[in-house]
């Protein structure tokens, strides 16, 4: 059976890439006493699909994730398995059982919803508007990433900066994250002027594509 | 701010800015994490190489679960910073911390270094710097935690001697517990720091350096080695356990790469063959097999507990526990079931049957490993190393007839009275195996040859040996790699200073303590890793100190001369090594000592059956 699996990721996991954290999944299965199952052919492969990698440093809050199992449980036993043999840092919120045979994860996503929380309590919430409200007017917005150049600006599909209730400064993005595009909220920040150790980036959603939505 | 506070915040804010920040959170599955205020006893095992390599280090797995199953003590870790990391601790005045609790490690009650390999001594210094802890042991108060250290290493600790307040010579697994009452008992009645190393003193094991003497003769010979604190105890045994205790089997998962991820059960301790250069066979005797349910169950315990996909046997040789051939069908068929993979190193040509080999059929993937260790039947049998040429071959075709491809042998040179004969035997040995190998397999054969200079280290019967010179290596290796020309078998050889650090701190005296201070003020870190470690510094170092460093390796050592680590007592004697190096030399062997008793020494010193403990009847 597959299931799509709604997670969060956040503490001792924000410095774990990706491509370790499929191993915590298969890892935290075989924990819970779950099987899964197996790709055919020589080198058989877990059958896990991550709708999209989450960079280095992000808190995820709701991360997602298909795997295919091979016995049969329901949600609620699931779940309770799976949060006993997670790493501390990793907690399942949600299990849905979907359409064995259905369209790739990763494919059905488009674009990724982040909030950046300023950590500086001197941060000048006016001023980060105003250079907000600066880069939204622009039509263009070189930048070099990697030694190569690109345009930042048609990335940023939706920019707004906030007062939280504890009274910090936040910033909301959306963009795209898909297979022929990705945005970094870590560039949006530095063209906003804000240092690496001066922020911290939740992704809050992931957006599915209209086909899918 | 509490300290523990501001290190998370410090952590939560720059550690994006440096690389694998994953090392320093800790929060891997099957980590301990106990109330600090609420637990007594506080004790911290640090492995002073990277996380990476740290985490999988098994002796550390082994105290951590020790400590951590008492009601009265919590057991945290922590491993050495990369330099970016170092470097920004530094600057925002962040000391050393532990994994779990984030706490300076300045705060713990017992700090236990874990020193299996010398290269890890300067990082050990840089971590206790790190700390804010003072690095030699006079200069240490009550306020300051017990600085103790373990690990094969350890069975010469005089370089250390000026760091380290405790050693535990030997296995760590009971000790560790009476150095937690004494400690407890300590920290209740609030003696002075010396109390702590007298009652310390007191138990069999422990050797606290500060309590012997070393004096020199004018040649730089060790005159006297004396015991001032109490001039009758002359010697430390190394401690050993009778019974193997129950395996670990709630091993750190790490949440990022570590150099093996993968659930390890020692299947045995200790070795019989007696092989004349091998420090870790003399050092871990007597033999002591875990049943095999025992290991069956405990594998299957640590795939349950952390989820593996991989598990693995270990001991010095695997294929001498009496039980090998129940064992390895069985894990076979449960890593089948189970679907993980299955590693079994340390299989030795001498003890391993066509059975063997083809009961492991189904791991033909990887690389085989044989070790003759050298070219030519002579050399083997002043090694001590039971097996002919003929055997390797025989070995060799069964493996190829099985269907691996890739061979891979180990070998070492500068032997004593070692000729270019037994060097060219290398060679030809190699190309036979590779002929067999083309018979068998074809084209695809792939062979893979590792030559290492021979250390003579303490403790074996080689240990009075010069270390070969240079030139001598050189031509050695020259003629090796002109006799494997356009063979396409592929070379490896360590740099020959690469082993030059490896020499001076493994044979060398209480004198070194100043060079390796003075190295690691030059800068030396992490002297494991190749390219980290320089040679300048080092040789800086020795003459900062005027310490001539080829009194420790290429000089020949006389039978007479009171060796450095002579109050260090493995169990087997002196005697007996020596008279090895005789048999070496007279071309004698001497025979699995499961067969015969040579009396090495063991069941004198211990007063035990080498027999009975062995198969565990107590
Ligand atoms: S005492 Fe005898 S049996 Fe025991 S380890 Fe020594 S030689 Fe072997």
């Amino acid at each position: 059976m597959r299931i799509r699996i709604t997670y969060q990721k956040y503490g001792a996991l924000l410095y774990t890439s990706t491509l370790d954290v499929q191993t915590i999944w298969e890892r935290s299965v075989r924990r819970a006493g779950l099987n899964l199952q197996y790709s055919q052919g020589f080198h058989p492969q877990p059958r896990i699909q991550i709708a999209n990698p989450l960079p280095l440093g992000f808190i995820g809050s709701h991360e997602l994730i298909d795997i295919w199992l091979a016995d049969e449980f329901n949600s609620a036993e699931i779940i309770n398995l799976l949060n006993s043999a997670l790493p501390e840092g990793m907690q399942v919120l949600e299990v849905e059982i979907i359409e064995e045979n259905g369209p790739s994860l990763p494919k059905q996503i488009e674009a990724s919803q982040y909030r950046v929380d300023l950590l500086n309590t001197d941060d000048n919430p006016d001023k980060i508007s105003v250079l907000a409200q600066d880069i939204l007017t622009k039509d263009v917005l070189p930048r070099v990433r990697n030694r190569k150049s690109y345009d930042l600006r048609p990335l940023i599909q939706a920019l707004e900066v906030q007062i939280s209730e504890s009274g910090n400064t936040v910033i909301l993005l959306k963009m795209p994250s898909n297979s022929s595009q990705t945005g970094r909220p870590e560039e949006v920040m530095a063209e906003l002027g804000i240092p690496m150790e001066d922020f911290r980036v939740t992704r809050t959603n992931l957006v599915f594509s209209g086909k899918y939505a | 701010m509490t300290d523990k506070d501001s290190i998370q915040t410090f952590l939560d804010r720059y550690l994006l800015t440096i690389t694998k920040p994953g090392r320093y959170v800790g929060g891997e599955f099957n980590q301990i994490c106990k109330d600090w205020e609420q637990t007594a006893l506080h004790f911290a095992f640090a492995f002073p190489d990277v996380y990476d390599i740290g985490l999988p280090n098994l002796g550390m797995s082994i105290l951590y679960d020790q400590i951590n199953q008492r009601e009265d003590a919590l057991a945290e870790r922590a491993y050495a910073p990369w330099e970016d990391m170092e470097m920004l601790m530094r600057s925002h005045a962040i000391p050393l911390f532990s994994l779990e609790s984030k706490q300076p490690l300045r705060n713990f009650d017992v700090i236990g270094f874990s020193l299996p390999y010398e290269t890890l001594y300067t990082n050990m210094l840089n971590m206790l710097d790190l700390s804010g802890i003072p690095l030699h042991t006079d200069e240490r108060t009550n306020d300051d935690p017990l600085i103790l250290a373990g690990g094969h290493a350890c069975f010469n600790p005089e370089p250390m001697h000026a760091f380290i307040d405790a050693f535990v010579i030997g296995e760590g697994e009971e000790i560790i517990h009476e150095v937690a009452e004494v400690f407890k008992a300590h920290k209740r009645a609030g003696e002075p720091r010396i109390a702590l190393l007298k009652a310390l003193d007191t138990l069999p094991g422990i050797y606290i350096p500060s309590f012997f003497e070393v004096e020199y003769q004018s040649d730089g010979l060790i005159k006297e080695i004396r015991n001032i604190e109490k001039p009758e105890k002359s010697y430390i045994q190394k401690r050993i356990v009778k019974k193997l205790p129950k395996p670990v089997t709630n091993f750190l998962v790490p949440n990022v790469k570590a150099v093996n991820e993968r659930a390890v059960i020692e299947i045995m301790r200790g070795c019989s063959r007696g092989c004349r250069f091998c420090q870790a066979g003399m050092i871990t005797r007597p033999v002591r097999e875990r049943p095999a349910a025992e290991i069956l169950e405990a594998l299957e315990e640590s795939i349950q507990s952390t989820g593996y996909e991989e598990v693995s046997l270990l001991s010095l040789s695997s294929s001498d526990h009496s039980q090998i051939a129940d064992i390895i069908p069985q894990v076979m068929q449960m890593s089948e079931s189970k679907n993980v993979s299955f590693s079994l190193p340390s299989l030795r040509v001498e003890s391993f049957g066509p059975e063997l080999i083809a009961s492991m059929q189904g791991k033909r993937k990887g690389n085989f490993t044989i070790a003759p260790e050298a070219g030519s039947d002579v050399m083997r049998t002043r090694i001590n190393k039971s097996i002919d040429s003929q055997d390797i071959l025989d070995t060799a075709t069964q493996i190829f007839k099985m269907g691996w491809t890739n061979l891979k042998l180990y070998f070492m040179i500068g032997f004593p009275d070692e000729t270019l004969e037994d060097v060219q035997g290398i060679v030809d040995l190699t190309r036979q195996v590779r002929s067999i190998g083309k018979q068998l397999v074809g084209g695809r054969v792939k062979i893979h040859i590792s030559v290492n200079t021979l250390i003579p280290k303490a403790h074996t019967a080689f240990q009075w040996l010069p270390f070969s010179e240079k030139e001598s290596v050189l031509e050695k290796y020259r003629l090796i790699q002109s006799g494997l020309k356009n063979t396409g078998i592929k070379l490896d050889w360590p740099d020959y200073d690469n082993s030059m650090l490896e020499i001076w701190l493994s044979r060398g005296d209480r004198r070194l303590s100043a060079v390796i201070e003075a190295a690691w003020r030059g800068g030396a870190r992490f002297d494991a890793w190749h390219e980290y470690y320089d040679v300048n510094i080092w040789q800086q170092a020795f003459e900062s100190t005027k310490i001539d460093p080829d009194f420790y390796s290429t000089r020949s050592r006389c039978t007479e001369e009171i060796l450095p680590w002579d109050h260090i007592h493995t169990g087997v004697s002196k005697k007996y090594l020596l008279n090895e190096l005789e048999k070496s030399r007279a071309l004698e062997t001497t025979a699995d000592c499961r067969q015969v008793c040579h009396g090495c020494g063991i069941q004198a010193n211990y007063a035990i059956s080498c027999e009975n403990i062995r198969t565990g009847v107590q």
